[in-house]
């Protein structure tokens, strides 16, 4: 039983998460095709260990534990975002179709890019645009008003979807096999492109995107009683969703531009710590960007070492750990709260 | 009563969304220190009146005016001080515990990110108390009956603190007791020299609670008195066209409906 929010209860969770995310991190640098002691880990991360062992650990592990990291963060917190946007804990940016304009966006520069001479790394900015541009096509379709109603949107987004798949596979039969191939892992989603740079990028969006949505914490409570009862709270409805569009794109366009269409993160994070640690959005934002951290560098540790030799892709194992998983706690909601 | 200022005053109020009129020339004013019950066939426009009144809409010819000042001056914090209404509409989609969702009434009173102060808690827990909801405190929104849920999202629109309370058919879901316990609540608050306005179908309710009671047709206000002035056969035929039958009881008059013709 937790009582009401207090400064005091959410450092504590908080830094559960956080201990948490670190023996994720740990794990997931120490497993692979090349077992690691967490001794040998830690004696890389402060300098020491063979060199072969520290290439390992510096140059391919860590790149790739933090970017699955800052992917889940992103996803995770996108989800909780888009949750209370459309007040309905089973939504996500994958149902609204924001995730389906990043992906179309990467894929625009992926597949046709070079022949201007844009490489990969053009692929987030691209995918954020993608995403900016679902959004705006979301809000135009919406209504003249900008009214955000979440049954018209959830239906645009299944919509938009629709239109992004068709014009993705349009765009991967134009690229031809050699990209098509790579166009696949886009859309089941994968972390095997685990350059530093583009951690850095999901790094850097996600900061932004928690900086934009932390202050709107107390709005999003206020959003669950409905838009009305939100705005004679004193707070500005429309306002308050424009910002939550606008910053869970900044979230969706970075983690699907790095790492494709992982799905079930948005969905099943949030879900299953709103059943831990209560609704309040104060505390469900963050905890969510460490729970996602988390669960994903998990996932991903998972599809490194599952098959013993090739990896699968991660968006895979979200499917496949997530899917039923969200099914029990479907059946458990009745009982498990709080 | 009516000596005190004027808490909600709309004058001479108009709308037609999309070309099709629900009010017109509609003027109704509230006092601080009173209750006051608007009644009216399905359709009326009672819920459209109440967004006009707490500024969620802006009615295309008329003017509200929030304790003397134009509403449309105030800042929506501003107002959200001032006033609170209890929604038709209580659905909550997460689990929020009932203590969260009462304390989500000091929201116009915080600032920031703001965590609630020991004093915000003192008023939310008397708020449920005052409901006889203090033993739900910990309990999951979802896990409550329609009833329990509708005196919640009362304590949570006490908690704001408000000098007028606007409340859109609250006794829908409450059985008998609690329906009397908030009649109770309702006169007490008027008592306290807050203003109370009731959108309700109950009309044998509202002669009881009521200071007034304000009928609402043909998208104005048709009548508006005490219970013994409002309640007769022919206002009933002309705003719900129905055949009454007034029973006079120690607890005011009833309304008996009988199939016209």
């Amino acid at each position: 039983m937790s009582a009401s929010l207090t400064a005091g209860r959410l450092v504590r969770v908080l830094a559960t998460l956080a201990l948490a995310l670190i023996a994720a991190l740990a794990l997931g640098v120490a497993v692979g095709p090349a077992g690691l002691a967490l001794a040998d880990v830690w004696d890389a991360l402060v300098g020491g260990a063979e060199p072969v062992v520290r290439d390992i650990v510096l140059r391919v592990r860590l790149p790739r534990v933090l970017l699955a990291a800052g992917v889940g963060a992103s996803l995770a917190t996108a989800g909780a975002a888009f949750q209370a946007l459309l007040r309905n804990p089973l939504a996500d940016p994958f149902i609204l179709g924001v995730s389906g304009g990043a992906a179309l966006g990467a894929i625009f520069v992926i597949a046709l890019g070079a022949s201007v001479g844009l490489g990969a790394s053009a692929a987030p900015p691209a995918a954020f645009v993608g995403a900016i541009v679902a959004v705006l096509l979301l809000l135009a379709a919406a209504g003249p008003r900008g009214r955000l109603d979440a049954t018209r949107l959830l239906l645009i987004g299944v919509v938009f979807n629709a239109l992004a798949s068709a014009l993705i596979v349009f765009l991967a039969s134009l690229a031809g096999l050699a990209e098509g191939s790579r166009i696949f892992l886009y859309l089941i989603g994968n972390l095997s492109d685990a350059r530093p740079a583009l951690a850095g990028w999901v790094g850097a969006f996600l900061a932004l995107g928690l900086a934009g949505l932390l202050p709107l914490a107390r709005a999003l409570n206020a959003l669950a009683l409905g838009d009305d009862s939100a705005a004679l709270l004193g707070f500005e409805p429309a306002r308050v969703k424009l910002a939550l569009l606008l910053t869970t794109s900044l979230l969706v366009g970075a983690a699907v531009a790095v790492a494709g269409l992982v799905g079930f993160v948005g969905l099943i994070v949030p879900h299953a710590l709103r059943l831990l640690i209560g609704a309040d959005h104060r505390l469900l934002l963050p905890a969510s960007a460490l729970g996602g951290a988390c669960f994903l560098v998990l996932c991903d540790a998972l599809a490194r070492t599952a098959l013993g030799g090739p990896e699968l892709p991660v968006g895979a194992i979200t499917a496949l750990v997530g899917g039923p998983l969200f099914l029990v706690l479907l059946r458990r909601r009745d009982w498990a709260l709080r | 009563m009516n000596a005190q200022p004027q808490a909600l005053a709309l004058d001479d109020v108009r709308i037609a969304p999309a070309g099709r009129v629900v009010l017109t020339g509609a003027s109704l004013s509230l006092a601080f220190g009173e209750v006051l019950v608007l009644a009216g066939r399905n359709g009326a426009g009672k819920t459209t009146l109440l967004r006009i009144a707490t500024g969620l809409l802006a009615p295309d010819v008329g003017q509200v005016l929030l304790e003397g000042r134009p509403l449309a001056a105030h800042a929506r914090r501003e107002v959200a001080r001032s006033l609170a209404l209890v929604a038709q509409d209580s659905s909550v989609p997460f689990p929020f515990t009932v203590e969260e969702i009462v304390l989500l009434g000091r929201a116009p009173h915080l600032r920031g990110f703001g965590f609630e102060s020991r004093e915000d808690r003192r008023i939310a827990g008397a708020c449920m108390e005052r409901l006889g909801i203090g033993a739900l405190a910990q309990r999951s929104i979802l896990e409550l009956s329609g009833g329990e849920r509708q005196l919640a999202m009362i304590a949570r629109a006490l908690a704001q603190t408000p000098r007028i309370l606007l409340l859109d058919e609250p006794v829908a879901h409450l059985d008998l007791a609690h329906r009397l316990a908030l009649e109770e609540l309702l006169r007490a608050l008027a008592h306290e020299g807050k203003a109370v306005l009731l959108v309700s179908h109950d009309l044998a309710g509202a002669a009881r609670v009521a200071d007034r009671i304000a009928l609402l047709a043909g998208g104005r206000i048709v009548a508006c008195g005490a219970a013994r002035e409002v309640l007769h056969a022919d206002l009933m035929r002309e705003v719900f066209g129905v055949d009454a039958l007034l029973v006079e009881t120690s607890e005011g008059p009833v309304v008996v409906p009988r199939r016209a013709g």
